[in-house]
């Protein structure tokens, strides 16, 4: 279980996901937040409502998929990394992922990237198409991986295919 | 002597917040650290705050420590770096100061101390090998001076502590071979596990470090499970290759300031350890003595801020400066009280309550 691994289930995945029908409307948030904590920033970044008001701040955050458009900006502000944007209308056969990504050095648009699940092991390769800074030093900046579709549920992690681990203190 | 109203010892969230909050009072305040820079345990956090934006979720610790610092400057604090207070003596109201070297006197009408907590450690042959280090000072080592503790790390310990160091070591480029945790699950929050299981880094629940070897410092540590009895299995042990090991086992109150001006104290184990008994403001069984922060028992720098800006009220109240107190106390309590509502804040509620019981 999550308190004893560190990774969600299977059956705290299948809550959060948006349904199969928002899916194929495009880009939309994956909220991996199963753990009642003091925390709510996600709300405060979401500028189209789709992260519901948190009576209590330990709440678990609420989402509504149908008003999330993808934009990604409460990847940027959520201080668990719990966040993923999943678009898998991409392109044809591709998935595009939105990974919140605090090691350094940034990976550059076009890119080759290893992609890694949630317990680190390595399943795939995916290319970076943009990576979004955000608020120098404060945010957290966001990298977009295009990747196999069938891949969009399990990766949560890239690194850049060279070089293997970043160097340097990352912010 | 120095004379001021109210003198706070500590410059972490807790002594800053009290300062802003007495010197918005009116008061006249001295902060003084051992560090040479205010913020306390804030000026090593790269990470981001949880919390709500009232206590500034979101940001990084240490911009956090240069916001809170700020403010004291615009509220007219004044600040003494590298200066440690050594004793209180309440009979004479006395603070005395070593400043840089400097025996001084320092005379408050009021005292705040929020001196914060220290790192627990752990008995374990090999434990004295250069390269075990508290979990604390490789995050200062790495964050604050830009050194790197080891190429390869175990960590000790999976509470929040144990987890973001472990994460800000991969940040900086070194391996985390391990992080295990005595306890049969994870302390720290699951988000920090779950970024740190996509990084590679794995956890072992119910497990802890037996031995460490290696000559003139670590080379390896031997690690074994634990039983329902915490005690180690026979045959479990592996080995380790790792040139640094990290404790995070827990802090505990830094209390040696209470103890000496007279304070009574109580063991809370879900406090950290012994901890002063104080009111709703933090005032100790000695008038005009307060007590903020983790110093008071180790929580969070959010409750650590609520806290202080409790102390800071009501030391300046003491000394006459009472506008708006009840509404400022009131509106700051219930903010600390939605903090630790929640199922993680469950070992605190637990403990202040044996704390205002006088069990223990
Ligand atoms: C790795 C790590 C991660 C954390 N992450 C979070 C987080 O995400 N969110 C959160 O809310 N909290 C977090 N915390 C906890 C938070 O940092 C502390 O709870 C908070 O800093 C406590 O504030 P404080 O003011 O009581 O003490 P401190 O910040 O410890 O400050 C105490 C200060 O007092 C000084 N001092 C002590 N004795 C003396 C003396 N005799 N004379 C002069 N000066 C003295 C010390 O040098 C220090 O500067 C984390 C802590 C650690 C270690
Ligand atoms: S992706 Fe954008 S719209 Fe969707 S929840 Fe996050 S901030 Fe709101
Ligand atoms: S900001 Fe992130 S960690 Fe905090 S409640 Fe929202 S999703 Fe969870």
């Amino acid at each position: 279980m999550l308190e004893r691994t560190g990774v969600p289930t299977p059956e705290q995945l299948a809550l959060c996901l948006p349904g199969p029908e928002r899916a194929r409307r495009g880009a939309v948030a994956v909220f991996e937040c199963f753990e009642k904590i003091p925390c709510d920033p996600c709300y405060e970044a979401c500028s189209q409502g789709a992260v519901l008001p948190f009576t209590d701040i330990n709440d678990l955050p609420q989402v509504d998929h149908d008003r999330c458009n993808g934009c990604g900006n409460c990847v940027q502000h959520c201080p668990g990394l719990a966040i993923f944007v999943v678009d898998c209308t991409w392109a044809p056969g591709k998935a595009l992922l939105k990974l919140p990504y605090e090691l350094l050095p940034l990976p550059e648009a076009g890119e080759a990237l290893s992609c890694y699940d949630r317990e680190g092991k390595r399943v795939g390769e995916g290319t970076t198409v943009r990576v979004v800074r955000g608020r120098p030093f404060l945010g957290t900046p966001v990298v977009w991986v295009e990747l196999e579709l069938d891949r969009c549920g399990q990766v949560r992690h890239v690194r850049p295919r060279e070089g293997g681990a970043g160097d340097g203190a990352a912010g | 002597m120095t004379r001021v109203e109210v003198a706070v010892v500590g410059a972490g969230p807790a002594g800053l917040c009290a300062a802003v909050a007495a010197a918005g009072q009116g008061a006249r305040v001295l902060v003084l650290d051992d560090a040479h820079h205010p913020g306390g345990q804030l000026t090593k956090q790269t990470h981001k705050f949880f919390g709500s934006r009232r206590q500034r979720a979101g940001t990084r610790g240490i911009e956090l420590a240069g916001v809170l610092a700020g403010e004291a400057r615009e509220q007219g604090v004044e600040f003494w770096p590298a200066s440690t207070a050594l004793g209180y003596y309440p009979a004479d109201g006395v603070l005395t100061v070593d400043r840089g070297g400097r025996f001084l006197k320092v005379r408050p009408d009021a005292l705040v101390i929020a001196t914060g907590a220290s790192e627990r450690m752990l008995a374990f042959p090999g434990n004295d090998l250069p390269g075990v280090y508290g979990a604390g000072a490789v995050q200062t080592l790495m964050n604050v001076y830009g050194v790197r503790p080891g190429r390869r790390v175990l960590m000790v310990g999976a509470g929040n502590i144990g987890l973001i160091v472990s994460y800000q070591l991969v940040q900086a480029g070194v391996e985390v071979a391990a992080v295990v945790e005595a306890a049969p699950r994870i302390g720290g929050y699951a988000v920090h596990a779950s970024k740190l299981r996509r990084l590679g880094v794995p956890i072992l629940v119910s497990h802890s470090v037996k031995a460490a070897y290696g000559s003139p410092a670590v080379e390896m540590a031997s690690i074994w499970q634990l039983d329902e009895r915490w005690e180690g299995v026979a045959g479990s042990e592996r080995r380790l290759s790792c040139d640094a090991i990290g404790l995070a086992v827990g802090l505990s109150p830094l209390t040696d300031l209470l103890w000496q001006a007279g304070c009574a104290m109580r063991y809370v184990a879900e406090l950290g350890g012994h901890v002063p008994v104080r009111d709703e403001v933090g005032e100790t069984s000695v008038p005009g003595v307060y007590v903020a922060g983790d110093a008071g028992g180790v929580e969070e720098a959010s409750s650590a801020m609520a806290t202080g800006r409790l102390a800071g009220l009501g030391a300046s109240r003491r000394l006459g400066y009472a506008a708006g107190y009840e509404e400022a106390v009131e509106e700051t309590r219930a903010d600390l009280a939605a903090l630790r509502q929640g199922p993680t804040a469950g070992k605190i509620r637990r403990g202040l309550q044996l704390l205002r019981e006088g069990a223990g």
